[in-house]
C-alpha cells in the first residue's frame, strides 16, 4: 500500500474504499435476459420543433424514439411519412450493404485481403441517416458506415479495390481495408484513430458557417470512443459556435470486447451527454430505419436553420464481431444477438413494407439474390485489378508521394534507395509492375 | 542553390525606416495574408478581442471580423482538430497554440491527422494549416512556458517545421507557411520577440529597432521554406543554429574573434542540406547549437547528417551544444540555458583539434 503522508490518525475511522470495475450482464454460455432494457412503445416520444431550446427536450435524451411498432406499422409524431418508393430504396441500400458485408467477409477468409469490418444489425444507422441528409452534406464517418457510401452511389468496385489494396485502389494501397475516402461523395477520409473525426466535423461545419454556405456536416462515432477527449472537444466546439453539425453516436453495446459500461453506460445514456453541453440530444432506436431517418432529418433541419447542433444516440447492437480479427464468442453470450429486443433493422423495414401492402417475401428474396449477384459480379471485376499481396498494386514510387505536396530531398533519396532494393531483388524487372517501380 | 541566402530582399527608402519587432512583423504577416486571401482564418486562446497574450493578433479581429479572427475554448486538441476540418472545407486556418508547452493535447490531431491527410486520402484532402506557437525559454517561464519541442515535430512525416530568428524573416517565413499547402509548425522564439538576445542575461536587453533585421517592408513578400540564411561568413567553423541561439552564437563568435560560418537554418523540415554541406566542406568543422534538451534533439539529426555526408572533410568531431536533459527550471533558468560559456568551450574544443 502506498505510504500516507505523516500525520496522526488519518483515515483511522473511515470506511474502506472499493473500486468498481464494470462487468457486462452476460458472458459466454450465459442465458440472456434483456428485460432490464426499457423499450417504450413506438410512437410515444414527443417530437419538439427543430428550433426548440435543448432544455425542452431532456426526456428525449433518456427515452427512445421509436416509429415502427410490433404491428409493423409506423406510429406517432416521428413517423417521417416516406412514400413506398423511398422505403423500398432504403430497404434496397440496407440489403445491398448486408450482401456486400457477407461477400467481403468471405473474401478476407479466403485470403484476398487482410481485414474487414461488417456493420450487420447497424445498417439503418448509416443508410437511413444518410438518406435524411443532402448528398453534398459532408460526412465524417467512423469505420462502420459503409452504408453511407452505398446509399450515396459510390461505385462498389472502388470500395472493393480499396479493400484489396490493388492497382485500382484510388488510395494507392496506403490505407487499411475499409478506410475509404471520397471527396466527390462528400465523404471524409476515414482515420482509424478513434473519434478524431468528431471535432474535425465540427471544424468543417464552422467553416461552412463562416462562409455562409448551406451545407452541414455529420459525424459518426462509436459509443466506446465517446470516451476520447476528442469527443469532448467536438461537443464543446459544437455548442460554443452553434455549429451546423450532427454528432451521431452509434451505441452498438460493444467496443471490441469492452461493453458500453466502460464508456459510462452503467450510469446514464450517451444521448444525455448532450445535456451538459446544452446540445439537443436524441436517443433513438437504431434498429428502426424510420426512427433513424426521422431523427437525422430533425437534426439536419435544426442545423440548417442555424438552430444548433444535435447529438443523437442510436441504440443498436453489433450483431457480428468487431472485425475479421475478432471472435466475440470469447467474451459475450451468443444469445445476445438472438434475444436483442429491438430486432433486426432489415427485417423490421421489410415487414413494414409488407404490412403496407407494398412488398412481399418473393420480391425480398429476389432483391437479396440480385444484391448478392451484383456484389459477386463487381468483386470479379475488382479482382481483375488484383488482390492483396498478389503483385497488382500501385507503382512503387507512389509510396513516397503525398507525404508533402512536393518531394523534398530526403524523401527523394529514400525513394532512390527503395527502388534500388527493388531492382536488387528483381533484376529482371517486377512480374506485374513493368519497369521503373 | 547551394549557397545560403545572405541578404534580405532590397527595401525602398521609405521602407528602410519602417522598423518592427518580431511581434509586429508576425502581426503584419497575418494582416497581409488575411487581406490577400479571404480563406485565411486566425483562431486560438485569447487571440480575438484581446489580440493574443503576446499581442501577435492585435487589431486583426477589428479589421477582419469575428468569424475570421476568434477566440477558442481552452482545448488544443479541439483547436487543431477544427483546423483540420476547416482545411478539408477549403479554408487556410492559422491556429495559435498559446505556448508550445501546451501543444501536446493536440499532438494526435497533428501527427495522426493533419500530417497524414494528404497521404492517406491520396491527395483528396489536405491540411493547409499553419500552427503558430511561441517557444523557448529565457523569460522565466518555468517548465511550462519555456520548452523547445521542435524535434517531436521534425520526427513526424508530413509536417514542416519553421523557426524564424529576425522580424524580417518572421514575416516572410510566416507568409510562406500560410501559403504552403502542407501543415506547418511555426515556432516563434519568444525570448527574441522584442529584441535579439546575446546570451548575456545580465546585460541590458536591446530592442529590435536598433538592428537592421527589424527593417520589415510593407506588403507581401515571402521567404522560401527550406532555405537557410548565412548570418556571418567565415572559414574556421560552421555553426548550425536557429531561433534565439542564432544571436547567442553570433555574439560569442564576436567576443572570441572567431570567423565562423553561421547558418540560421530557418526551416528544419525541409532542411537546407545543400547549404550545410557546402559550408562544412569549406570549414571542416561543425558546431550545432540548440536550446532544446539534448537526447534525440534535432542536433542529433544534424550531427548524423553532417557526419554521413561530410565525413572526409571534417577535421574535428561534430560538437553539439544544447539545453540539459532536465525540465526547464524556473530559478535556475540560466544554468539550463546553453549560454556563452557552454558555446565558447565547445568552440575552443572544436578549433583545438
Amino acid at each position: 500500500m502506498a505510504d500516507r503522508p505523516s500525520g496522526a490518525g488519518q483515515g483511522d475511522n473511515r470506511p474502506k474504499l472499493s473500486l468498481h470495475v464494470p462487468e457486462p450482464k452476460f458472458r459466454p454460455g450465459d442465458a440472456v435476459d434483456f428485460s432490464h432494457l426499457q423499450v417504450p412503445e413506438a410512437g410515444t416520444a414527443i417530437r419538439p420543433d427543430e428550433t426548440c431550446d435543448p432544455k425542452e427536450m431532456h426526456e428525449l435524451a433518456y427515452g427512445l424514439v421509436r416509429v415502427l411498432g410490433e404491428d409493423n406499422k409506423a406510429h406517432g409524431a416521428w413517423d417521417p411519412k416516406l412514400d413506398p418508393e423511398t422505403l423500398r430504396k432504403m430497404l434496397g441500400h440496407m440489403a445491398m450493404t448486408r450482401a456486400f458485408d457477407e461477400r467481403m467477409f468471405r473474401g478476407q477468409r479466403q485470403g484476398k485481403t487482410s481485414f474487414y469490418m461488417k456493420c450487420t444489425g447497424e445498417e439503418a444507422t448509416s443508410v437511413s441517416a444518410s438518406m435524411a441528409l443532402a448528398a453534398d452534406d459532408m460526412v465524417f464517418p467512423s469505420y462502420r458506415q459503409q452504408g453511407i457510401l452505398i446509399q450515396r452511389g459510390y461505385p462498389m468496385i472502388e470500395m472493393i479495390n480499396q479493400i484489396y489494396s490493388n492497382k485500382g485502389d484510388k488510395l494507392k494501397g496506403r490505407q487499411l481495408p475499409i478506410m475509404y475516402s471520397s471527396r466527390e461523395h462528400s465523404f471524409f477520409t476515414i482515420s482509424g484513430n478513434l473519434a478524431t473525426q468528431t471535432p474535425q466535423a465540427v471544424g468543417w461545419a464552422m467553416a461552412s458557417a463562416i462562409k455562409g454556405d448551406s451545407r452541414i456536416a455529420a459525424t459518426w462515432v462509436g459509443e466506446g470512443s465517446t470516451a476520447e477527449g476528442d469527443f469532448h472537444s467536438a461537443c464543446t466546439f459544437a455548442t460554443v459556435y452553434n455549429a451546423p453539425v450532427i454528432l451521431n453516436v452509434i451505441n452498438n453495446q460493444w467496443a471490441i470486447s469492452s461493453f458500453s459500461g466502460f464508456a459510462g453506460a452503467e450510469r446514464t445514456t450517451f444521448a444525455a451527454r448532450a445535456l451538459g453541453y446544452g446540445l439537443a440530444g436524441l436517443r433513438v432506436d437504431g434498429n428502426d430505419a424510420l426512427a433513424c431517418y426521422a431523427a437525422e432529418q430533425w437534426a439536419a433541419n435544426r442545423a440548417r436553420a442555424n438552430a444548433g447542433p444535435t447529438l443523437i444516440e442510436f441504440f443498436t447492437y453489433r450483431a457480428e464481431g468487431h472485425s475479421t480479427s475478432d471472435d466475440p464468442t470469447g467474451y459475450r453470450s451468443a444469445q445476445e444477438r438472438t434475444e436483442w429486443p429491438l430486432g433486426d433493422p432489415v427485417t423490421r423495414l421489410k415487414d413494414h413494407l409488407i404490412a403496407l401492402g407494398e412488398w412481399d417475401e418473393e420480391r425480398q428474396e429476389k432483391m437479396d439474390l440480385e444484391a448478392a449477384e451484383h456484389v459477386k459480379k463487381t468483386t470479379k471485376e475488382a479482382e481483375a485489378n488484383g488482390i492483396l499481396g498478389h503483385g497488382l498494386h500501385h507503382p512503387f514510387r507512389t509510396m513516397f508521394e503525398d507525404v508533402f505536396e512536393e518531394l523534398p530531398w530526403h524523401l527523394k533519396e529514400q525513394a532512390e534507395q527503395a527502388i534500388h532494393e527493388r531492382e536488387t531483388k528483381f533484376p529482371e524487372g517486377l512480374p506485374n509492375e513493368g519497369k521503373g517501380a | 542553390m547551394s549557397e545560403a541566402q545572405t541578404k534580405n530582399a532590397p527595401v525602398s527608402e521609405q521602407d528602410a525606416t519602417r522598423r518592427l519587432n518580431m511581434i509586429e512583423a508576425i502581426n503584419d504577416a497575418l494582416d497581409v495574408s488575411m487581406a490577400k486571401d479571404p480563406d485565411v482564418v486566425v483562431m486560438g486562446e485569447d487571440v480575438g478581442y484581446f489580440g493574443g497574450v503576446f499581442r501577435c493578433t492585435a487589431g486583426l479581429q477589428d479589421k477582419y471580423g469575428k468569424t475570421r479572427v476568434f477566440d477558442t475554448p481552452i482545448s488544443e486538441c479541439g483547436i487543431i482538430a477544427v483546423a483540420v476540418g476547416m482545411g478539408a472545407y477549403g479554408l487556410r486556418p492559422v491556429p495559435e497554440i498559446q505556448f508550445a508547452d501546451y501543444i501536446y493535447p493536440g499532438l494526435d490531431q497533428l501527427i495522426s491527422e493533419a500530417a497524414r491527410l494528404r497521404y492517406r486520402s491520396a491527395g483528396e484532402y489536405i491540411a493547409p494549416m499553419t500552427v503558430r506557437s511561441p517557444f523557448g525559454g529565457g523569460i522565466f517561464g518555468g517548465q511550462t512556458h519555456s520548452q523547445s519541442p521542435e524535434a517531436i515535430f521534425t520526427h513526424v512525416s508530413g509536417l514542416k517545421t519553421v523557426i524564424p530568428s529576425t522580424p524580417y524573416d518572421a514575416k516572410g517565413l510566416l507568409i510562406s507557411a500560410i501559403e504552403d499547402n502542407d501543415p506547418v509548425i511555426f515556432f516563434e522564439p519568444k525570448r527574441i520577440y522584442n529584441g535579439p538576445f546575446s546570451g548575456y542575461y545580465d546585460k541590458p536587453a536591446q530592442p529590435w529597432k536598433r538592428f537592421d533585421e527589424s527593417v520589415v517592408p510593407e506588403g507581401h513578400y515571402s521567404i522560401p521554406l527550406g532555405k537557410a540564411r548565412r548570418v556571418t561568413e567565415g572559414d574556421r567553423v560552421t555553426i548550425l543554429a536557429y531561433g534565439t541561439m542564432v544571436h547567442v552564437v553570433e555574439e560569442v563568435c564576436k567576443q572570441k574573434g572567431i570567423e565562423a560560418d553561421i547558418l540560421d537554418l530557418r526551416t528544419l523540415v525541409p532542411l537546407d542540406i545543400e547549404a550545410i554541406e557546402a559550408s562544412v566542406e569549406r570549414t571542416g568543422r561543425c558546431l550545432i547549437v540548440h536550446e532544446a534538451t539534448r537526447t534525440s534533439g534535432f542536433g542529433a539529426e544534424l550531427s548524423a547528417l553532417v557526419t554521413e555526408r561530410c565525413f572526409y572533410h571534417l577535421e574535428a568531431p561534430v560538437e553539439r551544444v544544447t539545453g540539459f536533459d532536465t525540465p526547464y527550471p524556473h530559478s535556475l533558468e540560466w544554468a539550463y540555458f546553453p549560454g556563452p560559456i557552454r558555446i565558447g568551450e565547445a568552440l575552443d574544443k572544436i578549433l583545438a583539434e
